[in-house]
């Protein structure tokens, strides 16, 4: 275990040996890792890799789930935490037999209960509808969207209270640059003024570059958890792109290495 | 879109985790799930009018034997409900099971008794509509012979509606995709349509036969509508029946809670 200075605040997310199995296949193998508070920690690596199901177990969603796994300072998937996470998952999960409006108000409406709280829901709404720009498309069914206006009304959803903690699996995905561009300036700013800490998984690499922290995955093991910066100077590359590369070369060419003896 | 104006949120509320049912929850999901029936009418209508239909049909398939017209008419009126529900509530969940809107509320603080409970609201309100129409046309239009109250007729369909929706949510559970929902329509709700006394009075029946028509909750409901059919007042085995199908319907919506899990493999 490490140890934090007092002045330091507790990672948002620590992880001890954590290790999940899926069907007869250990996809998360005995990982240790902090997310830092406050921060946007990017989660990348190849499909498959187990980014979705790291996110999972993080949420509480995930079964045969072993090790210790600490969100916010209490075990994953506490009650607790409920009200506490945002989670978009990576296949738009909304009603498509509702509206835009109509789906944000149920999910409001677990979220925030109550009659008092009917003024405060509405303004929280329109707000997500806003910071996904699908005002336009207000009342329109979700399934008569397009599939990134959809995935947008899914990420909406996960914007809607005020979580501590947002874990967005590929929330730009299929988006066009101008709306990724504004997304991820929204979730700076959700970062810088709401003292929240975000994890993103991704597959786009210029997205890697505007995240504060980087935990890049292959194969359910943690191949580098690092700053960005830190990660192109310590491979010698230009970009994240070329220091993921580099990283998941090296990582596989090590493993053909200590396979073959195997053999 | 202006991002930094937009985090600012309003305070995030105080929401103690409620340890048994949350009303507001409850009745937002009751209301969600009847929005989305609102955007389909065609189904709303299907579910309501093939009950009258078919009650129309009976009628005058038995235009010579208005007796028999008036036992199984009753038993339809609560055996409608039982099915139309159960089809739609093994649907409407596997749905919300394979959309992934299930894994995201089970992540949200949303009680699981809350869901199940906004599910039976919501389909129960319908089985009142579908009810009272069929229960009406029946009684008023058809000259079904009641000798009873139709109000007891309504409620006993209310609460085959009820075991409907509580049958419907558990099966769901077992159910991998829409074929086996469907699937699940003949092997749980058949067998219980065969032995329930709409065909053979059940006492006639061989006695293993009988002997598991005792166990299964359509019986009752049966033997309910009979009652109220027969005799003018509120019978002892009329409330025994009705407390039956009651009890199976809480204990099966109860089974269908406990296999509704927040975390999946
Ligand atoms: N329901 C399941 N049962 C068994 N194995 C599964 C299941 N879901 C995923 N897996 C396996 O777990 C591994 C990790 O999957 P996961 O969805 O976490 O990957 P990912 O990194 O999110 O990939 P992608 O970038 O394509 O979304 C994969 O090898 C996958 O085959
Ligand atoms: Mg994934």
């Amino acid at each position: 275990m490490m140890n934090y200075s007092s002045k330091k605040p507790p990672p948002a997310i620590q992880a001890d040996n954590l290790t999940v199995t899926r069907g007869h296949r250990t996809v998360l193998r005995n990982l240790d890792f902090a997310v830092p508070h406050g921060q946007i920690t990017g989660l990348l690596g190849p499909s498959g890799c187990g980014k979705s199901t790291l996110m999972r177990a993080i949420v509480g969603t995930q079964a045969k789930v072993t090790g210790t796994l600490k969100v916010l300072g209490h075990p994953a998937g506490a009650p607790a935490l409920r009200s506490r996470i945002g989670y978009v998952t990576q296949a738009p999960s909304v009603y498509d037999d509702l509206t835009v409006r109509q789906n944000l108000a149920y999910f409001a409406a677990i979220l925030d209960p109550g009659r008092t709280a009917t003024e405060r829901r509405h303004e929280n709404v329109t707000r997500a509808i806003a910071d996904v720009d699908l005002t336009s498309h207000a009342d329109a069914l979700a399934g008569n969207l397009s599939g990134g206006q959809r995935s947008r009304v899914s990420l909406a959803v996960a914007l809607l209270g005020t979580p501590e903690l947002l874990v967005l699996d590929e929330p730009t995905v299929g988006l066009d640059p101008v709306l990724r561009r504004d997304l991820w300036d929204l979730f700076h700013a959700i970062a810088a003024q709401r003292r929240a800490t975000l994890l993103i998984s991704s597959h786009v690499m210029d997205e890697a570059e505007r995240c504060h922290r980087l935990l890049l995955m292959r194969e359910g093991e943690i191949l580098a958890d690092d700053t960005p910066e830190a990660l192109r100077t310590r491979t010698h590359a230009d970009t994240v792109e070329a220091a993921f590369l580099h990283l998941v070369d090296e990582a596989t060419a090590t493993d053909a290495h200590h396979k073959e003896p195997a053999r | 879109m202006t991002p930094t104006t937009n985090a600012h949120a309003p305070a995030p509320p105080a929401t103690p985790r409620p340890s048994a049912l949350n009303y507001s929850r409850t009745t937002a999901t009751a209301a969600r799930v009847l929005r989305q029936l609102g955007h389909d009418p065609r189904t709303i209508a299907l579910l309501v009018l093939i009950p009258c239909v078919m009650l129309f049909l009976l009628r005058y398939v038995f235009d010579g034997s208005p007796r028999v017209f008036d036992s199984i008419g009753a038993s339809l009126l609560g055996i409608f409900p039982l099915i139309t529900m159960f089809l739609v509530t093994s649907i409407a969940t596997l749905r919300e099971r394979t959309s992934g809107t299930l894994e995201r509320l089970l992540a949200m603080p949303l009680g699981k008794g809350d869901l199940i409970a906004g599910y039976a609201l919501a389909f129960g309100t319908l089985a009142i509509i579908q009810s009272t129409l069929a229960t009406g046309l029946a009684v008023w239009f058809l000259d079904l012979d009641v000798t009873g109250s139709p109000w007891l007729l309504l409620v006993v369909a209310l609460l085959d509606a009820l075991l409907g929706t509580a049958l419907g949510l558990f099966v769901s559970a077992f159910a991998a995709s829409e074929f086996q929902a469907v699937q699940f329509m003949p092997a749980v709700i058949f067998p219980q349509l065969l032995l329930c006394g709409l065909f053979t009075p059940r006492p006639d029946m061989h006695p293993a036969l009988e002997a598991l028509s005792n166990v299964l909750p359509m019986s009752y409901a049966v033997d309910g509508m009979n009652e109220v059919l027969l005799h003018t007042d509120m019978t002892a085995n009329f409330i025994r029946d009705a407390a039956i199908v009651a009890t199976c319907a809480l204990l099966v919506l109860t089974l269908g809670a406990a296999t509704l899990r927040r975390r999946t493999t």
